[in-house]
């Protein structure tokens, strides 16, 4: 495993995933600083082009902390969010970009140490597999 | 969709009292977003929240003419609503208001690593600052409210609920699908802790209900279609009839019931009993008169003859729509039903659930017998249907154990010669239903316990039912336990018929039960804004639980239609008809019916109902023409976010630092404390800058309370800007004193 530290976007759920971010700082769980956390109403409202243009402007990797069956909007939440994952992935691999930079994991509001968990697995893998720049061509800037 | 960017932006930055400043370089942050594209001001303080930094950044904002603000300070779960209104206070549009999580987010989960996190919070605070300046002016959303709620359910959550709703100045309507009301509190018999018997306290709130003009009363009665919204909602009732008149005295109802041929397994004794096609539930049930069962009767005419004017057998089912504000959902529960062979249930002749043994005491006179057998040995075995751990019932029912053990209290006070044996999987008699239990033990019940992996057998060996179980408590001896009875104490599950849920669009969690917004913050809320949860239907609860509940339901239902009018978050889906072609994709998945299909400028597009929609975004990867976006989440704003995410940061390097705090006269950390101080921090600090005082003094001094004095001064001592001396004054205060 390469010394690299990963930048990591988070997609999460306002509701759900992100009070789960939270405790995780609460209670000083630490996990890498380069992972940034955006939040919205539900995660089924991730767009593939969102994961892209991340992916595309430097971060290494996107995590979408979905909200599972707890999702108070629909419970077929995950499988749309997984959708649009897909709809990403398979430009991704057009692309030449490993589809593992691309992660999802269903979080629930107190799930601090899985929310970790996961971030800590994830940088690993992203830190194993080097600079997004390296697959998209990237200039550092 | 182009937007005006925010030219004149505030940014106010938090020291949290250390919280965030003791691992973030609050000062260097500051100085780095300073030259932000649109920040016209950066303030640091040492509590955001706190009433006179809010003051200031009011006056700030309308000093400065400020057209979006950023405050990065705590979660915005504790604070949002805190600066909202401190942006409205300053005449600030409060969406032009972003809060940036710079302490959950950054300075506590990073405080292992303060550098980071100094550079974490400046890419945070940029990512709102981008946000922001992309930020719309919006207005909620304000509809009309009929101060009208509908209650569903009449079990004893949904009458609670009416009689509440109706105190409070509600107009309510109450639907109840069973002829009689009182739901499963009615089948209970005595409960624990007051003993009262469940038919009680039906009745109590029943008469109530009765004496009401305000609550309306419908049984026998189906929502069958839901129209409009929040504020206005319309509701398709069907009410089947009860094709039978006025009161009915004993002497009727013996009369009815005697020469009544037809009989049916009698479901509210969990078929234990039979009852006829003319039937109450129980003798005192209500409402008092009886109801004919059609899907049963074949009109025969017999009941007819006895008493022609009180039945009719020709009345017909009615159809009724009426309005509501608000919806209350309190339709309860059913028990857990075994699988046939499941602990013997349906295959060994004495093992009866929970539920059916309490219809049995209950009903019992006497002698307690069943099927003929008198019954003198009880086992009890816990948990049927509940924490299973390969089922679809992962949850604890929380009222099992007390219902488990209460029923062997009243069976064993009924029946001194009953033996009772339960066993567990560990009793979970929780808060001041632990008294039953010990209750329980010192009447000689005997307990036994086992583990998921490990459960008891329930087997027919001749005449006699045998349980066999390893007990933990013995050192996983296998003990074998003799019964006449074996009650499977059954938890709780959703409803079978969920047909209401579906009509309503009420989200199901993953243990079917009915799904509130947030579990702790908005336990009796829906996102269907005006649908609210309440009692056994959201999650397994007690009637202690259910009580809570349902006034907490009712309390926020009332608090959203009494005024008459109702503001919504104006978070919903856009569409630019520039890029819509109408394809229908949007309707097709919106689970709310927020889409309609319309013309405009000569062409067919899709419109969002503001009402239906509730933001939550599910329809914009599916667009096609990428012509939908949530308010507050176009493309152009998370791409802005990521960009301030990734875009390098430089932090002033100390030198530099120095010459610009050198410049401003600060020289030190304390320094840039006491610059970031609150003005009442301040004037403490003044007043004792003419010799120690306590804090009674002081506030008379500045003539503010003393608890807000003490607030303050308690951060002074804790940043080491005061200490107290040790001493106290001849009213025997604390006096404090400036720490040179």
């Amino acid at each position: 495993m390469s010394d690299y530290q990963p930048r990591i976007l988070v997609f999460s759920s306002e509701k759900i995933s992100d009070p789960a971010i939270d405790l995780a700082g609460l209670l000083k769980k630490h996990y890498s600083p380069r992972v940034y956390n955006i939040t919205l109403p539900c995660t089924s409202a991730v767009k593939p082009n969102w994961i892209l243009k991340a992916l595309h402007k430097g971060m290494d990797g996107v995590f979408i902390a979905s909200d599972g069956t707890d999702c108070a909007f629909r419970s077929d939440c995950s499988a749309l969010t997984n959708n649009s994952i897909s709809k990403a992935q398979q430009v991704m691999k057009e692309e030449g970009i490993d589809l593992a930079r691309v992660k999802m994991a269903a979080l629930c509001s107190v799930c601090a140490d899985p929310f970790v968990g996961h971030m800590k697995s994830f940088s690993e893998t992203l830190s194993g597999l080097g600079s997004i720049k390296n697959e998209t061509g990237q200039k550092d800037g | 969709m182009k937007k005006d960017h925010k030219e004149k932006i505030g940014v106010f930055i938090c020291y949290c009292g250390g919280n965030i400043s003791d691992y973030v370089e609050v000062e260097k942050v500051a100085k780095v977003v300073e030259n932000e594209p649109g920040v016209q001001l950066v303030k640091t303080t040492m509590f955001t929240c706190s009433d006179s930094a809010q003051v200031e950044i009011i006056e700030k904002i309308i000093e400065n003419d400020l057209d979006g603000m950023v405050v990065a300070s705590c979660s915005p779960k504790l604070h949002l609503l805190t600066f909202r209104d401190v942006a409205k206070r300053a005449g600030l549009n409060q969406y032009n208001y972003v809060h940036a999580n710079i302490r959950e987010q950054c300075s506590w989960a990073h405080s292992d690593r303060t550098d980071d996190a100094t550079d974490k919070a400046v890419r945070i605070i940029r990512a709102a600052i981008s946000k922001v300046r992309m930020s719309q002016s919006l207005q909620p959303i304000e509809i009309e409210a009929k101060n009208v709620a509908a209650v569903i359910g009449a079990g004893i959550s949904g009458m609670r609920s009416a009689i509440e709703l109706a105190d409070q100045g509600s107009q309510v309507y109450l639907i109840e699908k069973d002829h009689f009301v009182g739901g499963r509190t009615a089948q209970w018999g005595h409960l624990f802790p007051t003993n009262e018997e469940g038919k009680n306290l039906v009745e109590r709130l029943y008469k109530q209900i009765k004496e009401r003009d305000d609550i309306t009363l419908f049984t026998g009665a189906e929502v069958e279609s839901l129209n409009g919204n929040i504020g206005n909602f319309e509701l398709g009732v069907k009410i089947t009839p009860r094709y039978v008149f006025g009161k009915c005295d004993d002497d009727f109802l013996d009369q009815v019931l005697k020469a009544c041929p037809l009989e049916v397994e009698d479901e509210f004794n969990f078929g234990l009993t039979k009852r006829k096609a003319i039937y109450k539930n129980y003798r005192e049930a209500y409402p008092e008169s009886p109801v004919i069962d059609m899907e049963l009767c074949n009109k025969c005419g017999a009941c007819q003859k006895i008493c022609d004017g009180k039945i009719d057998l020709d009345q017909e089912v009615e159809h009724i729509t009426f309005n509501a504000g608000a919806i209350l959902l309190n339709t309860g529960f059913d028990p857990y039903e075994p699988e046939e062979g499941e602990f013997g249930y349906k295959t060994v002749d004495n093992v009866i659930t929970l539920q059916q043994f309490r219809r049995l005491l209950d009903m019992s006179n006497g002698t307690l017998e069943y099927k003929g057998k008198k019954i003198r040995d009880i086992a009890y075995i816990y948990c049927v249907g509940s924490r299973q751990p390969d089922g679809d019932n992962k949850h604890c029912s929380r009222y099992c154990c007390t219902s488990a053990i209460q029923s062997a209290l009243n069976v064993k006070n009924k029946y001194p010669e009953v033996r009772n044996f339960h066993i567990t999987r560990g009793i979970r008699t929780y808060g001041k239903q632990e008294t039953c239990f010990t209750d329980s033990s010192r009447q000689g019940d005997i307990y036994l316990q086992f583990f998921e992996g490990a459960f008891p057998e329930v087997e027919k060996r001749g005449e006699q039912t045998k349980i066999t179980v390893q007990d933990a408590l013995t050192q996983n001896e296998n003990i074998e336990v003799s019964a006449d009875l074996v009650v499977l104490v059954t938890g709780m599950v959703q409803r079978k018929d969920q047909s209401v849920a579906e009509i309503l669009k009420v989200p199901i969690g993953s243990d079917k039960f009915y799904n509130e917004v947030h579990t702790k913050l908005r336990p009796v809320e829906t996102v269907i804004d005006g649908v609210f949860i309440a009692g056994a239907c959201q999650s397994p609860k007690n009637v202690r639980g259910t009580m809570a509940s349902t006034l907490a339901a009712s309390a926020k239902a009332n608090s959203l239609i009494n005024s008459g009018k109702i503001e919504l978050e104006p978070i919903i889906a856009t569409v630019d008809t520039d890029l819509c072609e109408w394809c229908g994709k949007c309707d097709e998945l919106c689970s709310y019916n927020a889409f309609e299909k319309v013309e405009a400028d000569g062409k067919t597009v899709a419109k969002v109902n503001k009402a239906l929609c509730k933001g939550c975004g599910a329809c914009t990867p599916v667009c096609p023409s990428d012509a939908i976006s949530i308010v507050g989440y176009s493309n152009e704003e998370i791409e802005g976010m990521i960009d301030a995410f990734v875009k390098d940061v430089r932090l002033i390097e100390d030198h530099q630092a120095k010459e610009a705090e050198s410049a401003e006269g600060v020289t030190n950390n304390a320094d840039k404390l006491a610059n970031a101080l609150p003005e009442m921090s301040k004037r403490i600090l003044q007043s004792l800058e003419s010799g120690s005082k306590a804090i009674p003094e002081i506030a008379a001094e500045l003539k503010h309370p003393s608890e807000d004095v003490m607030y303050y001064l308690m951060s002074l001592r804790k940043y080491g800007f005061v200490k107290d001396t040790e001493e106290i004054n001849e009213d025997e205060y604390y006096l404090y004193e400036l720490k040179k």
